[in-house]
Parts: C-alpha cells; sequence; structure tokens
C-alpha cells in the first residue's frame, strides 16, 4: 500500500519534471539541457522573492514562473535559433547555458540546505493506515491537471494545433502559414514553465539545492529516453515505471541505488529499443 | 560587357603540394609545409625548460597533455568516426583505476603499468561500449554521458576499490623529467599517429562509416567491427590519460568519472575546431591553462568556462584552428576579368 501511494506520487514528480523537457523536443527537436538548471533557477527566484523582498507565497510563485519562461525565450531567440538544425552543437550549447546557471548560484552562495520554500497548505491526512502530506497530494493533482490542461490545449486551440502541426511535419505546418520559430520560442517558454512548476511544487518537500538541477536533467533525460523521446503518452508510461522502480528500489534495497536504476534504465532502453515505448523514429534511422 | 573584377581564391597548401613533382624540390616550399609542425612538436619539446622556473606551470603542462589526449579522442570519435561520446570521464576513470589497481597489487612499476592499463582499460571500455555501437547521434551521446556517472554510483554504493576515498599511496615518477617528456613525447607520437591512420585506408573506411554508413556495409566491410577498432583506439588514448594521472596524482578515486573529464576536452575540440585532431590539441593549450588561471575564482571558473563555450560556438562554430589554417594557406586577391 505505501508502495502504491508513495510510488503514485514519485511517477507524477516524474511527469512534472520531464513533461517541459519532452514537450520542448516533441515540438521543435530541441533537446533543451539547461531543463534542470531551470529548475533550480525557478526554485532560487522563489526563495529570493519571498525572503529577500518579502513577498507571499502565490505571487512569488507566478513571478519565478514568468522568470523561467523568459530564460526558455532567451535561451531560445539568443542561442538556439542561431545553431538550430546542429545537433551537438544545442546539447553542448545548452548543457553549457545550464552548467553556467547552476554554477552560478553555486558561487553567489546558495548551497547546504538551508534554503527551503514553504508548503501552500500544511497538514497530513491517511490513506488507509499511510500517512500522506497534502504537498505531496499537491504534487499529484497539480500534475494531472497538467496532463489534463496540455491535453485540452494541443487539442482545441489555435496556439496548440500549431504546435503539433509543427511537430508533425514542420514544412508542411510553414506552408500553412504557421511560423518554426514562433512555436519553437511558445514551446521553450512553456516547457520552461513547467520545469518552474515542477520545482515549486517539489523543492518545498525537501530543500533547495543546486545539485536537484543535475539529478533533475538526468531523471528528465531517464523518462523521455525510456518513453521515447517527443511521445507524450510514453512519458507518462515511463514516468510511472520508473516512478514505482524507484520507490521499489529505495524500499528494499538502498537510496544509493536509486540513481543506479535511473540510469540503468536509460542504458538498458537504448540498447534494447533506442526508441522508446512509443517512440515514432523508425528504428532503421537509429540503428544500422 | 562591363569589365569588373573579381576576387580569386589561391590555396597555397594545395599548389604547394600539386604544383611539381615534390614539395621537397624547394626549400621555400618544404618549409612553408613543416613551419606549422615544426613550431607545434618544438614547442611542446621545448616548454618543460621554458617553464624550468615555473614547476606549478610544469604541472599545468602535465594537465595540458592529459586534456589533449582526451580532447583528440573526442574529436576522432566526433568527427572521424561520428560517434559523439560525451563519456571522456569514463575512459580516465577506468584507465586511472586500472593503473592504480596493477601498481598496488601487482606493483608494476609506472612505465609498466601505464601501457598495461591503457591497453586493459581500451579493451574494457570498448567491450562495454559495444552495445551501444549502433546508436547514433544524440542517443550515443546521451547513453555515454550515463557510464561514468553509472560507474560513480556503483563504486559508491558497493564501496569498491576503497569506496568514496580512492585509493592513496600509489607510486609516482621519481624524476620529473622523465615524468614530463614521457608524456610529452607520447602524445606528439599519438597525434602524429592517429592523423597517419586517419589517412590510411582504414581511415578512409572510418571516415566513410561517418559519412554514410549503410553504403559501406554495402561494400562488404562489416561496419560494427570497424567501428569498435576506433573506439579501441579513442578509448587508448583516453586511458592513457587516465592511467598517467593516476600516477601523476599518486591517487586514483571517484572524481576521476568527474564530469571535468568529459566536458572540458569537448570544449577544446569545439575552441580549436574539429576535424583535424591539431585543433582539439590547440583546444587544449588554449583552455587548459586558461582554467588554471582562473582557479581563483571558484565556482565562477566553471560558469566563465561554459559561457566561453557557449558564446564560441554561437559566433564561431568552425573553431579557432580551422579559421587560421585558412587564413595561414588562403590567399585572396582581386582579379580583371
Amino acid at each position: 500500500m505505501e508502495i502504491l501511494i508513495y510510488g503514485t506520487v514519485n511517477s507524477f514528480k516524474l511527469i512534472l519534471i520531464a513533461f517541459g523537457f519532452t514537450l520542448v523536443y516533441g515540438v521543435s527537436r530541441l533537446p533543451n539541457f539547461a531543463h534542470g538548471a531551470i529548475f533550480v533557477f525557478t526554485g532560487f527566484i522563489a526563495w529570493i522573492m519571498m525572503h529577500k523582498l518579502n513577498l507571499p507565497l502565490l505571487p512569488a510563485a507566478l513571478l519565478s514562473l514568468a522568470g523561467a519562461a523568459l530564460v526558455g525565450v532567451l535561451i531560445y531567440q539568443v542561442i538556439l535559433k542561431r545553431i538550430r538544425g546542429m545537433n551537438m552543437n544545442e546539447i553542448i550549447a545548452t548543457y553549457a547555458i545550464g552548467v553556467a546557471m547552476i554554477e552560478t548560484f553555486r558561487w553567489l552562495g546558495f548551497k547546504g540546505t538551508t534554503f527551503t520554500l514553504p508548503v501552500l497548505f500544511e497538514g497530513m491526512l491517511f490513506i488507509g493506515d499511510v500517512p500522506i502530506d497534502y504537498q505531496r497530494l499537491m504534487v499529484v493533482t497539480v500534475g494531472l491537471v497538467m496532463l489534463v490542461a496540455v491535453w485540452i490545449f494541443t487539442k482545441f486551440t489555435r496556439t496548440g494545433l500549431a504546435l503539433r502541426g509543427i511537430a508533425q511535419d514542420e514544412r508542411a505546418a510553414m506552408m500553412l502559414g504557421i511560423d518554426s520559430d514562433m512555436t519553437a520560442t511558445l514551446a521553450m517558454a512553456l516547457g520552461s514553465a513547467m520545469s518552474g512548476l515542477a520545482a515549486l511544487m517539489i523543492f518545498p518537500l525537501g530543500s533547495i539545492v543546486v545539485e536537484a538541477g543535475y539529478n533533475t536533467l538526468i531523471f528528465a533525460l531517464a523518462v523521455c529516453m525510456v518513453g521515447g523521446i517527443g511521445s507524450w503518452g510514453g512519458t507518462v508510461l515511463a514516468a510511472f515505471v520508473l516512478g514505482f522502480l524507484q520507490v521499489i528500489t529505495v524500499t528494499y534495497l538502498a537510496t544509493h541505488f536509486q540513481m543506479v536504476v535511473t540510469l540503468g534504465a536509460i542504458i538498458a532502453t537504448l540498447i534494447i529499443k533506442p526508441s522508446g515505448f512509443f517512440g515514432k523514429h523508425k528504428e532503421l534511422e537509429e540503428r544500422v | 560587357m562591363k569589365t569588373g573584377m573579381r576576387k580569386e581564391r589561391i590555396d597555397r597548401g594545395i599548389k604547394v603540394r600539386s604544383d611539381s613533382i615534390y614539395a621537397l624540390s624547394s626549400w621555400r616550399e618544404i618549409s612553408y609545409l613543416m613551419a606549422p609542425r615544426a613550431l607545434l612538436v618544438g614547442g611542446f619539446l621545448l616548454a618543460p625548460l621554458i617553464l624550468y622556473f615555473f614547476p606549478y606551470w610544469q604541472k599545468v603542462l602535465l594537465i595540458v597533455c592529459i586534456y589533449a589526449l582526451l580532447s583528440m579522442a573526442f574529436d576522432f570519435l566526433a568527427n572521424y568516426v561520428g560517434l559523439v561520446c560525451l563519456g571522456g570521464s569514463f575512459f580516465v576513470g577506468v584507465g586511472g583505476y586500472g593503473a592504480a589497481l596493477l601498481n598496488k597489487y601487482l606493483h608494476f612499476s609506472p612505465f609498466l603499468s601505464i601501457p598495461v592499463a591503457a591497453l586493459g582499460g581500451a579493451a574494457f571500455c570498448t567491450f562495454f561500449l559495444l552495445p551501444c555501437l549502433p546508436l547514433r547521434g544524440v542517443y550515443f551521446a546521451i547513453i555515454t554521458l550515463m557510464y561514468p556517472l553509472m560507474m560513480t554510483r556503483i563504486i559508491e554504493a558497493f564501496e569498491l576499490f576503497g569506496g568514496t576515498n580512492g585509493m592513496m599511496d600509489i607510486s609516482g615518477f621519481a624524476n620529473p623529467w622523465v615524468e614530463q617528456y614521457f608524456l610529452i613525447i607520447s602524445t606528439l607520437v599519438f597525434l602524429f599517429a592517429l592523423r597517419r591512420l586517419a589517412v590510411e585506408d582504414i581511415g578512409l573506411v572510418i571516415k566513410g562509416i561517418k559519412d554514410n554508413d549503410q553504403s559501406v556495409r554495402a561494400s562488404g566491410i562489416n561496419i560494427t567491427v570497424v567501428k569498435a577498432q576506433a573506439l579501441f583506439y579513442a578509448s587508448f588514448l583516453g586511458c592513457f590519460a587516465g592511467a598517467y594521472l593516476a600516477h601523476t596524482y599518486m591517487w586514483a578515486g571517484l572524481s576521476m568519472f568527474a564530469l571535468d573529464f568529459s566536458i572540458i576536452p569537448i570544449a577544446a575540440t569545439v575552441v580549436g575546431g574539429g576535424g583535424s585532431l591539431l585543433g582539439a590539441v590547440v583546444g587544449a593549450i588554449l583552455l587548459v591553462p586558461l582554467s588554471e588561471a582562473l582557479r581563483a575564482f571558484g565556482p565562477l571558473r566553471i560558469v566563465s568556462y561554459s559561457l566561453i563555450l557557449t558564446v564560441v560556438i554561437v559566433i564561431k562554430g568552425e573553431g579557432l584552428l580551422n579559421y587560421l589554417s585558412r587564413k595561414y594557406s588562403q590567399f585572396e586577391r582581386w582579379v580583371e576579368i
């Protein structure tokens, strides 16, 4: 029972973390390796707003989400736009920017475990005999709301349909008057904001540490790889598989092995079926 | 029709090699061809003597050579074989731990343990990366990024080889001159050997695999074997660097799997210019002293590093050496039509 509940919570954490990454990659084939950095960035910005500017939680959260989206837009407009299509350079450039952001925070003295965000609702309840606090329930709720929102957005709004159009066939979409750069910017903004949302949901459970940036990136990569890069259904399924796998590992082995399982999942997936559960790429394109 | 001028570009490198029977027939041409190479070799050989009064920078020179080896391995894999490998630290760690184990338990001297660890480590790395060889592009990059992380976690979790403390008391080199010249000469030998390899038959096959692996396979060549061979060469360089590092620091530990050994060689290759192996070495010569000079700034070092890397990628994608060599060998002039 405990595994069931905490596995679900952990799975939704992973969904929150990975969905922004897979959105950006799915729409415009941009691997945003600064994803983890934006995650940490949002956490620290929210902290700064609350403790230095004495803002209440909600405005601080909204402003830091806007900040995350802005960073996403800037990364696209300043850097990625110029090197788009050069796969390797995209990875190296976004990763370098991410490292620069994370290490800047470290340099500014944001290290240790003294930085925490408050939870929205205090308290806990019991499901059966398993205690669970409201923040963890919030993670699940927000995750569900986000999934539904994204689904509605991409199915029923013009902008959302444009995103899907670009994702399916960039040239055809451009012929119909959809601006590729605009959608990529929008996707980066949305993806970064989602990363920020994940940060605001997950950081109150522990403290804000810079190392979370690197771990988040690995988790996001793991989920996307196992689910098939760019496939949204696959991402959700993979988040559940990995989420439960992690909780089971922690319960029966040790916390040490959590990362080993995650990394092992990536390696195993890439070797056995590189396109993931629902990858859209044809096998031949990746394999010889 | 109006007469006008047009720009003409002459490539001296091609002219020198193709105009007469041999470039050897003229002193001017041969010195033109040899000058850059002589500058590199001479510079490397003289550097320890020049730096004699700065013992600290002599150490930096060793690190330059180690990163030059790693950058060459990255450049070779990325721009010749077409495998972008983000796992340079996997090679370093395997080589380092290998040398440490050989030295500690079998009491090999550094001159024996380094080559043995390099060969054995290369075989180890090739064996473990073998299943990933069919992958390409981003997929290969991500999986190789995962290998060193995985190794760290495994060593941590099982407390292998001294666990998080690493292995101490590895014998170092007795003589600092031997230590420096052994590494410098090996670096130069590997550089020119690898460049030579690239123009031999096997090198052509390797480049063919990068451009179009299906057509190489259609020619009846087993591409997995060739790729594994290329991977072996590259990981040999990486493991050699790692083994050397273990004996220089007299220590092998988890930080040998650290991201530095993966990121800085990539940065060096990007800054120096990929595709010639020389560019990778030039990049290492530029970046490593820079990073030493920035050491005082702590974490800011990595920040400035990353920023330089990003700026170079965005502004000058071709790299420094490719730009310079174009300027060195090509002349532009206006001619009348």
